[in-house]
Protein backbone atom coordinates (compact mmCIF):
# COMPACT_ATOMS: atom_id res chain seq x y z
CA UNK A 1 0.00 0.00 0.00
CA UNK A 2 2.68 2.65 0.75
CA UNK A 3 3.97 1.86 -2.85
CA UNK A 4 0.62 2.68 -4.44
CA UNK A 5 0.39 5.86 -2.79
CA UNK A 6 4.02 6.87 -3.21
CA UNK A 7 3.25 6.25 -6.96
CA UNK A 8 0.02 8.23 -7.38
CA UNK A 9 1.72 10.67 -5.40
CA UNK A 10 4.44 10.48 -7.96
CA UNK A 11 2.56 10.74 -10.99
CA UNK A 12 -0.25 13.28 -9.45
CA UNK A 13 1.26 16.03 -11.51
CA UNK A 14 0.82 14.19 -14.86
CA UNK A 15 -2.57 12.99 -13.89
CA UNK A 16 -3.84 15.98 -13.20
CA UNK A 17 -2.59 17.76 -16.43
CA UNK A 18 -3.56 14.97 -18.35
CA UNK A 19 -7.42 14.94 -17.03
CA UNK A 20 -7.50 18.82 -17.14
CA UNK A 21 -6.49 19.08 -20.80
CA UNK A 22 -8.72 16.22 -22.19
CA UNK A 23 -11.81 17.26 -19.37
CA UNK A 24 -11.45 21.10 -21.27
CA UNK A 25 -11.22 19.98 -24.84
CA UNK A 26 -13.66 17.62 -24.76
CA UNK A 27 -15.97 19.86 -22.53
CA UNK A 28 -15.56 22.77 -25.26
CA UNK A 29 -16.58 20.32 -28.13
CA UNK A 30 -19.72 19.57 -26.57
CA UNK A 31 -20.58 23.05 -25.25
CA UNK A 32 -19.77 24.36 -29.16
CA UNK A 33 -21.91 21.36 -30.24
CA UNK A 34 -25.61 23.15 -30.71
CA UNK A 35 -23.82 25.87 -32.40
CA UNK A 36 -22.64 23.83 -35.21
CA UNK A 37 -25.15 21.58 -35.62
CA UNK A 38 -26.86 24.22 -37.18
CA UNK A 39 -24.50 25.07 -39.70
CA UNK A 40 -24.06 21.17 -39.93
CA UNK A 41 -25.76 20.80 -43.25
CA UNK A 42 -23.49 22.99 -45.41
CA UNK A 43 -20.95 20.80 -43.39
CA UNK A 44 -21.65 17.34 -43.55
CA UNK A 45 -21.45 17.81 -47.35
CA UNK A 46 -17.75 19.24 -46.70
CA UNK A 47 -16.68 16.43 -44.87
CA UNK A 48 -18.50 13.55 -47.13
CA UNK A 49 -16.76 15.03 -50.15
CA UNK A 50 -12.91 14.92 -48.05
CA UNK A 51 -12.60 11.37 -49.74
CA UNK A 52 -9.80 9.63 -47.86
CA UNK A 53 -9.71 11.88 -45.10
CA UNK A 54 -13.36 11.13 -44.33
CA UNK A 55 -13.27 7.65 -44.73
CA UNK A 56 -9.63 6.98 -42.08
CA UNK A 57 -11.99 8.94 -39.41
CA UNK A 58 -14.74 7.01 -40.00
CA UNK A 59 -16.62 9.78 -41.34
CA UNK A 60 -18.86 8.07 -44.39
CA UNK A 61 -20.39 6.02 -41.87
CA UNK A 62 -22.04 7.60 -39.11
CA UNK A 63 -24.25 11.21 -39.33
CA UNK A 64 -21.68 14.63 -38.10
CA UNK A 65 -25.02 16.08 -37.81
CA UNK A 66 -26.82 14.02 -34.71
CA UNK A 67 -25.08 14.17 -31.38
CA UNK A 68 -23.84 10.69 -30.83
CA UNK A 69 -22.08 10.41 -34.66
CA UNK A 70 -20.49 14.25 -33.49
CA UNK A 71 -19.80 12.71 -29.85
CA UNK A 72 -18.20 9.85 -31.26
CA UNK A 73 -15.64 11.82 -33.93
CA UNK A 74 -14.55 13.98 -31.60
CA UNK A 75 -13.93 11.69 -28.21
CA UNK A 76 -11.97 9.97 -30.80
CA UNK A 77 -10.13 12.39 -31.21
CA UNK A 78 -9.66 14.18 -28.14
CA UNK A 79 -9.73 11.40 -25.51
CA UNK A 80 -8.78 8.61 -28.03
CA UNK A 81 -5.21 9.87 -28.41
CA UNK A 82 -5.32 12.03 -25.50
CA UNK A 83 -6.05 8.83 -23.14
CA UNK A 84 -3.24 6.57 -25.21
CA UNK A 85 -0.68 8.66 -25.02
CA UNK A 86 -1.14 9.09 -21.27
CA UNK A 87 -1.67 5.34 -20.62
CA UNK A 88 1.17 4.88 -22.91
CA UNK A 89 3.15 7.20 -20.57
CA UNK A 90 1.75 5.82 -17.55
CA UNK A 91 2.56 2.29 -18.25
CA UNK A 92 5.84 2.83 -19.98
CA UNK A 93 7.83 4.83 -16.93
CA UNK A 94 6.60 2.53 -14.55
CA UNK A 95 8.93 0.32 -14.08
CA UNK A 96 11.80 2.13 -15.89
CA UNK A 97 11.52 5.21 -14.33
CA UNK A 98 13.17 3.25 -10.90
CA UNK A 99 15.89 2.60 -13.55
CA UNK A 100 16.30 5.48 -15.26
CA UNK A 101 16.32 7.75 -12.09
CA UNK A 102 18.67 5.70 -9.94
CA UNK A 103 15.62 4.88 -7.60
CA UNK A 104 15.54 0.78 -7.99
CA UNK A 105 18.11 0.43 -5.71
CA UNK A 106 16.52 2.37 -2.92
CA UNK A 107 13.11 0.47 -3.33
CA UNK A 108 14.64 -2.72 -4.22
CA UNK A 109 16.40 -3.32 -0.93
CA UNK A 110 13.72 -3.03 0.84
CA UNK A 111 11.99 -6.32 1.74
CA UNK A 112 9.32 -6.40 -0.88
CA UNK A 113 9.51 -8.71 -3.69
CA UNK A 114 9.76 -8.12 -6.99
CA UNK A 115 6.45 -9.73 -8.39
CA UNK A 116 5.11 -7.78 -5.46
CA UNK A 117 6.50 -4.31 -7.17
CA UNK A 118 5.37 -5.15 -10.57
CA UNK A 119 2.01 -5.64 -8.82
CA UNK A 120 1.62 -2.58 -6.88
CA UNK A 121 3.28 -0.52 -9.94
CA UNK A 122 0.63 -2.14 -12.48
CA UNK A 123 -2.48 -1.32 -10.18
CA UNK A 124 -1.21 1.87 -9.20
CA UNK A 125 -1.25 2.15 -13.50
CA UNK A 126 -4.99 1.15 -13.29
CA UNK A 127 -5.98 3.37 -10.61
CA UNK A 128 -4.61 6.62 -12.75
CA UNK A 129 -6.29 5.37 -15.60
CA UNK A 130 -9.24 4.95 -13.64
CA UNK A 131 -8.43 8.48 -11.59
CA UNK A 132 -8.58 10.11 -15.29
CA UNK A 133 -11.41 8.35 -16.71
CA UNK A 134 -14.31 9.04 -14.02
CA UNK A 135 -13.05 12.73 -14.02
CA UNK A 136 -13.55 13.24 -17.86
CA UNK A 137 -16.96 10.97 -17.79
CA UNK A 138 -18.19 12.46 -14.76
CA UNK A 139 -17.74 16.56 -16.04
CA UNK A 140 -18.44 15.34 -19.60
CA UNK A 141 -21.92 13.71 -18.61
CA UNK A 142 -22.75 16.82 -16.63
CA UNK A 143 -22.04 18.78 -19.80
CA UNK A 144 -24.39 16.67 -22.04
CA UNK A 145 -26.88 16.49 -19.73
CA UNK A 146 -27.28 20.27 -19.10
CA UNK A 147 -26.51 21.19 -22.88
CA UNK A 148 -27.54 18.66 -25.21
CA UNK A 149 -31.49 17.27 -25.09
CA UNK A 150 -32.18 13.76 -24.94
CA UNK A 151 -28.17 12.59 -24.58
CA UNK A 152 -27.82 9.15 -26.22
CA UNK A 153 -26.25 8.03 -22.78
CA UNK A 154 -26.44 3.85 -23.89
CA UNK A 155 -23.89 5.09 -26.99
CA UNK A 156 -21.55 7.23 -25.05
CA UNK A 157 -21.39 4.60 -22.03
CA UNK A 158 -20.28 2.65 -25.08
CA UNK A 159 -17.66 4.79 -26.25
CA UNK A 160 -16.64 5.60 -23.03
CA UNK A 161 -15.87 1.89 -22.23
CA UNK A 162 -14.25 0.96 -25.76
CA UNK A 163 -11.68 3.80 -24.79
CA UNK A 164 -11.40 2.51 -21.13
CA UNK A 165 -10.29 -0.18 -22.48
CA UNK A 166 -8.04 0.87 -24.79
CA UNK A 167 -5.92 3.00 -22.56
CA UNK A 168 -5.69 0.06 -20.19
CA UNK A 169 -4.75 -2.62 -23.38
CA UNK A 170 -2.09 0.38 -24.20
CA UNK A 171 -0.97 1.01 -20.93
CA UNK A 172 -0.29 -3.02 -19.93
CA UNK A 173 1.20 -3.62 -23.64
CA UNK A 174 3.59 -0.46 -22.57
CA UNK A 175 4.03 -1.55 -19.25
CA UNK A 176 5.39 -5.29 -20.54
CA UNK A 177 7.90 -3.09 -22.36
CA UNK A 178 8.86 -0.96 -19.51
CA UNK A 179 10.34 -3.90 -17.81
CA UNK A 180 13.14 -4.43 -20.44
CA UNK A 181 14.35 -1.21 -20.70
CA UNK A 182 16.62 0.88 -18.43
CA UNK A 183 16.54 4.59 -19.96
CA UNK A 184 12.93 6.46 -19.17
CA UNK A 185 11.24 5.98 -22.55
CA UNK A 186 8.53 8.82 -22.90
CA UNK A 187 9.35 8.71 -26.15
CA UNK A 188 9.28 5.51 -26.88
CA UNK A 189 5.73 5.45 -25.26
CA UNK A 190 4.14 8.15 -27.26
CA UNK A 191 5.28 6.83 -30.35
CA UNK A 192 3.78 3.27 -29.29
CA UNK A 193 0.20 5.22 -28.92
CA UNK A 194 0.95 7.26 -32.71
CA UNK A 195 1.80 3.96 -34.26
CA UNK A 196 -1.68 2.51 -32.85
CA UNK A 197 -3.30 5.43 -34.12
CA UNK A 198 -2.06 5.45 -37.61
CA UNK A 199 -2.22 1.59 -37.96
CA UNK A 200 -6.19 2.21 -37.59
CA UNK A 201 -6.01 5.43 -39.64
CA UNK A 202 -4.47 3.35 -42.45
CA UNK A 203 -7.04 0.29 -42.20
CA UNK A 204 -9.32 2.75 -42.86
CA UNK A 205 -8.17 4.37 -45.65
CA UNK A 206 -6.61 1.04 -47.41
CA UNK A 207 -9.11 -1.62 -47.74
CA UNK A 208 -5.96 -4.32 -48.11
CA UNK A 209 -5.18 -3.48 -44.61
CA UNK A 210 -8.45 -4.52 -43.13
CA UNK A 211 -5.93 -6.93 -41.24
CA UNK A 212 -4.27 -4.37 -39.50
CA UNK A 213 -7.73 -3.85 -37.70
CA UNK A 214 -6.60 -6.75 -35.02
CA UNK A 215 -3.12 -4.87 -34.23
CA UNK A 216 -4.80 -1.84 -33.02
CA UNK A 217 -7.32 -1.18 -29.70
CA UNK A 218 -8.06 2.42 -32.13
CA UNK A 219 -10.53 -0.16 -34.01
CA UNK A 220 -12.54 -1.74 -30.78
CA UNK A 221 -13.51 2.02 -30.73
CA UNK A 222 -14.73 3.07 -34.15
CA UNK A 223 -18.05 4.97 -33.09
CA UNK A 224 -19.36 4.11 -36.51
CA UNK A 225 -19.30 0.58 -35.76
CA UNK A 226 -20.28 1.21 -32.18
CA UNK A 227 -22.86 3.51 -33.13
CA UNK A 228 -24.77 1.10 -35.91
CA UNK A 229 -23.66 -2.59 -34.05
CA UNK A 230 -24.74 -1.30 -30.38
CA UNK A 231 -21.59 -2.99 -29.03
CA UNK A 232 -17.96 -2.90 -29.12
CA UNK A 233 -16.72 -5.17 -31.86
CA UNK A 234 -15.54 -8.56 -29.81
CA UNK A 235 -12.86 -10.29 -32.07
CA UNK A 236 -11.29 -7.13 -32.01
CA UNK A 237 -11.00 -6.62 -28.34
CA UNK A 238 -10.24 -10.60 -27.57
CA UNK A 239 -6.91 -9.52 -30.14
CA UNK A 240 -6.51 -6.65 -28.17
CA UNK A 241 -7.44 -8.74 -24.05
CA UNK A 242 -4.38 -11.04 -25.41
CA UNK A 243 -1.89 -8.56 -26.13
CA UNK A 244 -2.58 -6.50 -22.92
CA UNK A 245 -2.53 -9.96 -21.29
CA UNK A 246 0.80 -10.81 -22.71
CA UNK A 247 2.04 -7.73 -22.03
CA UNK A 248 1.79 -8.31 -17.90
CA UNK A 249 3.07 -11.58 -18.54
CA UNK A 250 6.32 -10.59 -19.63
CA UNK A 251 6.71 -7.81 -17.07
CA UNK A 252 6.34 -10.71 -14.33
CA UNK A 253 8.42 -12.54 -16.05
CA UNK A 254 11.56 -10.11 -16.94
CA UNK A 255 11.24 -8.05 -13.87
CA UNK A 256 11.42 -10.54 -11.11
CA UNK A 257 14.92 -12.05 -13.21
CA UNK A 258 16.23 -8.67 -14.23
CA UNK A 259 19.72 -7.53 -12.94
CA UNK A 260 19.49 -3.80 -11.99
CA UNK A 261 21.84 -1.43 -12.79
CA UNK B 1 27.07 -17.95 13.01
CA UNK B 2 28.12 -16.42 9.44
CA UNK B 3 26.14 -13.58 8.77
CA UNK B 4 27.68 -13.83 4.99
CA UNK B 5 28.90 -16.99 3.24
CA UNK B 6 29.37 -16.67 -0.87
CA UNK B 7 30.71 -20.14 -2.49
CA UNK B 8 32.44 -19.87 -5.85
CA UNK B 9 30.31 -16.61 -6.17
CA UNK B 10 30.41 -15.70 -9.96
CA UNK B 11 28.85 -12.81 -12.16
CA UNK B 12 29.76 -11.79 -15.72
CA UNK B 13 28.11 -9.12 -17.56
CA UNK B 14 27.44 -10.60 -20.76
CA UNK B 15 31.64 -11.28 -21.50
CA UNK B 16 32.63 -8.71 -19.03
CA UNK B 17 33.85 -9.77 -15.50
CA UNK B 18 32.52 -8.70 -11.99
CA UNK B 19 33.67 -11.20 -9.87
CA UNK B 20 35.00 -14.56 -10.29
CA UNK B 21 34.86 -17.49 -8.03
CA UNK B 22 34.81 -15.27 -4.62
CA UNK B 23 34.45 -17.03 -1.59
CA UNK B 24 34.09 -15.13 0.91
CA UNK B 25 32.75 -15.85 5.12
CA UNK B 26 32.19 -12.91 7.30
CA UNK B 27 30.87 -14.12 10.80
CA UNK B 28 27.97 -12.86 12.94
CA UNK B 29 29.15 -9.79 14.91
CA UNK B 30 32.09 -8.83 12.97
CA UNK B 31 33.21 -5.69 11.43
CA UNK B 32 34.52 -5.90 7.98
CA UNK B 33 36.24 -4.14 5.63
CA UNK B 34 35.89 -5.39 1.77
CA UNK B 35 38.89 -3.45 -0.16
CA UNK B 36 39.47 -3.24 -3.21
CA UNK B 37 40.88 -0.70 -5.85
CA UNK B 38 37.33 1.26 -8.46
CA UNK B 39 35.95 -1.58 -10.82
CA UNK B 40 37.44 -4.33 -8.76
CA UNK B 41 33.84 -5.77 -8.02
CA UNK B 42 33.65 -4.93 -4.82
CA UNK B 43 29.86 -3.52 -5.63
CA UNK B 44 28.99 -6.33 -7.84
CA UNK B 45 29.48 -8.42 -4.68
CA UNK B 46 27.22 -6.72 -2.76
CA UNK B 47 24.33 -5.91 -5.14
CA UNK B 48 24.64 -10.34 -5.68
CA UNK B 49 24.13 -10.53 -1.53
CA UNK B 50 20.95 -8.14 -2.00
CA UNK B 51 19.47 -10.16 -4.70
CA UNK B 52 19.46 -6.90 -7.17
CA UNK B 53 21.60 -8.76 -9.65
CA UNK B 54 21.95 -12.34 -9.73
CA UNK B 55 24.73 -14.70 -10.06
CA UNK B 56 26.00 -16.44 -12.83
CA UNK B 57 27.69 -19.14 -11.08
CA UNK B 58 27.76 -20.50 -7.24
CA UNK B 59 26.16 -19.39 -4.26
CA UNK B 60 25.51 -16.80 -1.76
CA UNK B 61 23.91 -16.83 1.75
CA UNK B 62 23.15 -13.94 4.03
CA UNK B 63 22.26 -14.38 7.74
CA UNK B 64 21.27 -18.44 6.95
CA UNK B 65 19.21 -17.57 4.38
CA UNK B 66 19.99 -18.32 0.30
CA UNK B 67 19.91 -15.54 -1.57
CA UNK B 68 17.79 -16.52 -4.03
CA UNK B 69 15.29 -18.46 -2.29
CA UNK B 70 14.64 -15.96 0.34
CA UNK B 71 15.84 -12.71 -0.44
CA UNK B 72 12.65 -10.98 0.99
CA UNK B 73 13.97 -11.95 4.42
CA UNK B 74 16.87 -11.50 3.83
CA UNK B 75 16.30 -7.55 3.45
CA UNK B 76 14.16 -7.21 6.27
CA UNK B 77 17.24 -7.34 8.32
CA UNK B 78 19.55 -5.62 6.37
CA UNK B 79 20.64 -1.51 6.23
CA UNK B 80 21.90 -1.19 2.93
CA UNK B 81 23.56 1.91 1.53
CA UNK B 82 24.89 2.04 -2.26
CA UNK B 83 27.25 3.57 -3.57
CA UNK B 84 25.87 6.54 -5.03
CA UNK B 85 22.70 7.15 -3.01
CA UNK B 86 19.87 8.34 -5.32
CA UNK B 87 16.35 9.05 -4.36
CA UNK B 88 12.84 10.34 -5.47
CA UNK B 89 13.03 14.05 -6.64
CA UNK B 90 10.84 16.82 -4.99
CA UNK B 91 10.67 14.26 -1.75
CA UNK B 92 11.90 15.86 1.13
CA UNK B 93 14.18 13.62 3.01
CA UNK B 94 11.45 13.27 5.78
CA UNK B 95 9.17 11.80 3.42
CA UNK B 96 12.07 9.80 1.79
CA UNK B 97 12.75 8.44 5.21
CA UNK B 98 8.81 7.79 6.41
CA UNK B 99 8.46 6.28 2.73
CA UNK B 100 11.74 3.47 3.91
CA UNK B 101 9.79 2.90 7.15
CA UNK B 102 6.55 2.55 5.55
CA UNK B 103 7.79 -0.21 2.80
CA UNK B 104 9.51 -2.40 6.15
CA UNK B 105 5.80 -2.07 7.73
CA UNK B 106 7.45 -0.69 10.81
CA UNK B 107 7.52 3.05 12.86
CA UNK B 108 11.28 4.04 12.68
CA UNK B 109 10.40 7.85 13.22
CA UNK B 110 12.65 7.91 16.89
CA UNK B 111 15.03 6.31 15.54
CA UNK B 112 15.38 8.30 12.19
CA UNK B 113 14.88 11.71 14.29
CA UNK B 114 18.05 10.45 16.96
CA UNK B 115 20.20 9.47 13.90
CA UNK B 116 19.40 12.63 11.86
CA UNK B 117 20.47 14.99 15.22
CA UNK B 118 24.03 12.96 15.18
CA UNK B 119 24.30 13.19 11.68
CA UNK B 120 23.53 16.95 11.18
CA UNK B 121 21.18 15.97 8.60
CA UNK B 122 17.98 18.78 8.17
CA UNK B 123 14.68 16.90 6.97
CA UNK B 124 12.84 19.59 5.95
CA UNK B 125 15.00 19.74 2.67
CA UNK B 126 14.33 18.41 -0.66
CA UNK B 127 16.44 15.73 -2.05
CA UNK B 128 17.11 18.20 -4.98
CA UNK B 129 18.59 20.89 -2.87
CA UNK B 130 20.90 18.51 -0.94
CA UNK B 131 24.76 17.97 -1.69
CA UNK B 132 26.24 14.77 -2.37
CA UNK B 133 27.42 14.45 1.05
CA UNK B 134 23.96 15.40 2.87
CA UNK B 135 21.88 12.64 0.15
CA UNK B 136 24.61 10.28 1.39
CA UNK B 137 23.17 10.98 4.87
CA UNK B 138 19.80 10.08 4.09
CA UNK B 139 21.13 7.06 2.65
CA UNK B 140 22.52 6.69 6.16
CA UNK B 141 19.68 7.32 8.05
CA UNK B 142 17.43 4.96 5.44
CA UNK B 143 20.41 2.15 6.26
CA UNK B 144 20.25 2.36 10.04
CA UNK B 145 16.91 3.67 11.30
CA UNK B 146 15.53 0.38 11.51
CA UNK B 147 18.38 -1.26 13.58
CA UNK B 148 19.08 -4.61 11.14
CA UNK B 149 20.81 -7.11 11.72
CA UNK B 150 23.80 -6.74 9.56
CA UNK B 151 24.93 -3.60 7.61
CA UNK B 152 25.74 -3.75 4.06
CA UNK B 153 27.72 -0.38 3.59
CA UNK B 154 29.39 0.71 -0.16
CA UNK B 155 31.69 3.32 0.50
CA UNK B 156 29.74 5.13 2.70
CA UNK B 157 31.98 7.62 3.67
CA UNK B 158 32.86 8.77 -0.01
CA UNK B 159 31.48 12.80 0.49
CA UNK B 160 31.13 13.09 3.90
CA UNK B 161 33.39 15.35 6.33
CA UNK B 162 35.41 14.41 8.56
CA UNK B 163 33.74 15.07 11.73
CA UNK B 164 30.33 13.44 10.18
CA UNK B 165 32.66 10.25 9.07
CA UNK B 166 34.06 10.16 12.67
CA UNK B 167 30.10 10.07 14.16
CA UNK B 168 29.12 7.64 11.75
CA UNK B 169 31.74 5.49 12.83
CA UNK B 170 31.05 5.71 16.11
CA UNK B 171 27.45 5.08 15.23
CA UNK B 172 28.72 1.84 13.59
CA UNK B 173 31.20 0.84 16.83
CA UNK B 174 28.05 0.94 18.71
CA UNK B 175 25.30 -0.99 16.59
CA UNK B 176 28.50 -3.25 16.22
CA UNK B 177 28.76 -3.31 20.27
CA UNK B 178 24.96 -4.42 20.45
CA UNK B 179 25.78 -7.48 18.64
CA UNK B 180 25.27 -6.62 14.40
CA UNK B 181 27.55 -7.45 11.94
CA UNK B 182 29.06 -4.89 9.66
CA UNK B 183 29.67 -5.06 6.48
CA UNK B 184 31.11 -2.56 4.60
CA UNK B 185 33.60 -1.84 1.24
CA UNK B 186 36.09 0.54 0.57
CA UNK B 187 39.17 2.03 -1.07
CA UNK B 188 40.43 3.84 1.58
CA UNK B 189 42.33 2.06 3.92
CA UNK B 190 43.21 4.07 6.91
CA UNK B 191 39.58 3.85 7.67
CA UNK B 192 39.39 0.04 7.24
CA UNK B 193 42.75 -0.28 9.57
CA UNK B 194 41.40 2.00 11.76
CA UNK B 195 37.74 0.34 12.26
CA UNK B 196 37.53 -2.94 10.88
CA UNK B 197 38.13 -6.20 12.78
CA UNK B 198 38.95 -8.42 9.62
CA UNK B 199 39.54 -7.38 5.87
CA UNK B 200 38.94 -9.18 2.42
CA UNK B 201 41.12 -7.20 -0.52
CA UNK B 202 39.69 -7.60 -3.62
CA UNK B 203 41.23 -6.79 -7.25
CA UNK B 204 40.21 -8.10 -10.71
CA UNK B 205 37.00 -9.71 -9.63
CA UNK B 206 39.52 -12.29 -7.38
CA UNK B 207 39.51 -12.44 -3.91
CA UNK B 208 43.41 -12.12 -3.23
CA UNK B 209 43.57 -11.92 0.66
CA UNK B 210 40.88 -12.63 3.71
CA UNK B 211 42.33 -12.00 7.44
CA UNK B 212 42.15 -10.15 10.22
CA UNK B 213 43.34 -7.03 9.90
CA UNK B 214 46.50 -7.52 11.83
CA UNK B 215 47.10 -10.25 10.24
CA UNK B 216 47.06 -8.54 6.83
CA UNK B 217 49.30 -6.10 8.37
CA UNK B 218 51.91 -8.72 9.62
CA UNK B 219 52.20 -10.37 6.40
CA UNK B 220 55.49 -12.26 5.07
CA UNK B 221 56.35 -8.87 3.97
CA UNK B 222 58.37 -5.97 5.69
CA UNK B 223 59.05 -2.63 4.66
CA UNK B 224 62.82 -2.53 5.11
CA UNK B 225 64.44 0.85 5.23
CA UNK B 226 68.48 1.16 4.92
CA UNK B 227 70.41 4.51 5.23
CA UNK B 228 73.77 5.22 3.10
CA UNK B 229 73.03 1.75 1.18
CA UNK B 230 74.59 1.86 -2.17
CA UNK B 231 73.01 -0.07 -5.05
CA UNK B 232 70.65 -2.64 -4.31
CA UNK B 233 71.21 -6.04 -6.43
CA UNK B 234 67.64 -6.38 -8.55
CA UNK B 235 65.78 -8.96 -6.82
CA UNK B 236 62.46 -10.57 -7.60
CA UNK B 237 61.63 -10.37 -3.84
CA UNK B 238 61.84 -6.34 -3.80
CA UNK B 239 59.24 -4.25 -4.74
CA UNK B 240 58.00 -0.26 -4.24
CA UNK B 241 61.92 0.71 -4.52
CA UNK B 242 62.49 4.14 -3.29
CA UNK B 243 65.37 6.27 -3.06
CA UNK B 244 65.84 9.45 -1.12
CA UNK B 245 68.62 11.48 0.24
CA UNK B 246 70.21 8.35 0.74
CA UNK B 247 67.65 6.81 2.20
CA UNK B 248 66.34 3.33 0.21
CA UNK B 249 63.31 1.77 1.04
CA UNK B 250 61.59 -1.48 -0.07
CA UNK B 251 58.73 -3.82 0.20
CA UNK B 252 60.66 -7.29 1.16
CA UNK B 253 58.57 -10.19 -0.08
CA UNK B 254 60.07 -13.10 1.49
CA UNK B 255 61.74 -15.05 4.34
CA UNK B 256 63.11 -13.29 6.89
CA UNK B 257 66.53 -15.08 7.19
CA UNK B 258 66.98 -15.02 3.27
CA UNK B 259 66.15 -10.96 3.78
CA UNK B 260 69.03 -10.98 7.15
CA UNK B 261 71.43 -12.79 4.39
CA UNK B 262 70.77 -10.69 1.67
CA UNK B 263 71.29 -7.95 3.24
CA UNK B 264 74.45 -9.15 4.69
CA UNK B 265 75.91 -8.96 1.37
CA UNK B 266 75.07 -5.17 1.23
CA UNK B 267 77.42 -1.97 2.72
CA UNK B 268 74.69 0.37 4.33
CA UNK B 269 74.80 2.46 8.10
CA UNK B 270 71.62 1.86 9.67
CA UNK B 271 68.83 -0.44 9.04
CA UNK B 272 65.28 -0.63 10.17
CA UNK B 273 62.85 -3.82 9.48
CA UNK B 274 59.12 -2.44 10.14
CA UNK B 275 55.80 -4.37 9.19
CA UNK B 276 53.96 -2.56 6.67
CA UNK B 277 51.06 -0.37 6.93
CA UNK B 278 47.73 -1.85 5.77
CA UNK B 279 47.76 0.62 2.57
CA UNK B 280 51.25 -1.24 1.67
CA UNK B 281 49.71 -4.51 1.95
CA UNK B 282 47.05 -3.38 -0.53
CA UNK B 283 49.77 -1.96 -3.02
CA UNK B 284 51.68 -4.85 -2.44
CA UNK B 285 48.78 -7.03 -3.90
CA UNK B 286 47.86 -4.28 -6.15
CA UNK B 287 51.09 -4.38 -7.72
CA UNK B 288 51.75 -8.24 -7.98
CA UNK B 289 49.05 -8.52 -10.23
CA UNK B 290 49.89 -5.13 -12.23
CA UNK B 291 53.53 -7.42 -12.40
CA UNK B 292 53.08 -10.52 -13.59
Amino acid sequence: MPLILHELRKNCLAVLIWTTAITFMLGVTIVIFPEMAGQMGEMENMFAEMGAFTEAFGMDRINFGEFSGYFGIECGNVLGMGGAFFAAVAGIAALSSEESHNTAEFLLSHPISRARVVTLKLLSVISQIIILNVVVVGIVVLLTAVIIDNPPYKTMFLIFLSYFILQLQIAFICFGISAFIKSNAIGLGIGVGFMFYMTNILSNITKDLKLLKYLTPFSYTDSADIISNGHLTYKYLLVGATFAVIGIALAFIKYTKKDIA
Amino acid sequence: MTAIKTENLTKYYGKNRGIIDLSLTVKKGDFFGFIGPNGAGKSTTIRTLLGLINATNGTAEVLGFNVKENKTEILKNIGYLPADASFYKGMRVKEILKLSSDLRGIDCSEEAKVLCKRLDLDINKKINELSLGNRKKVGIVCALQHKPELYILDEPTSGLDPLIQHEFYTILQERNNEGATIFLSSHILSEVALYCKNAAIIRDGKLLACDSVSNLSHSDVKRVTLKGAAEIPQNDNIRDLKKEDGITSFLYNGKPDTLIKELATLRFDDVTITDPELSEVFMHYYRKDVEQ
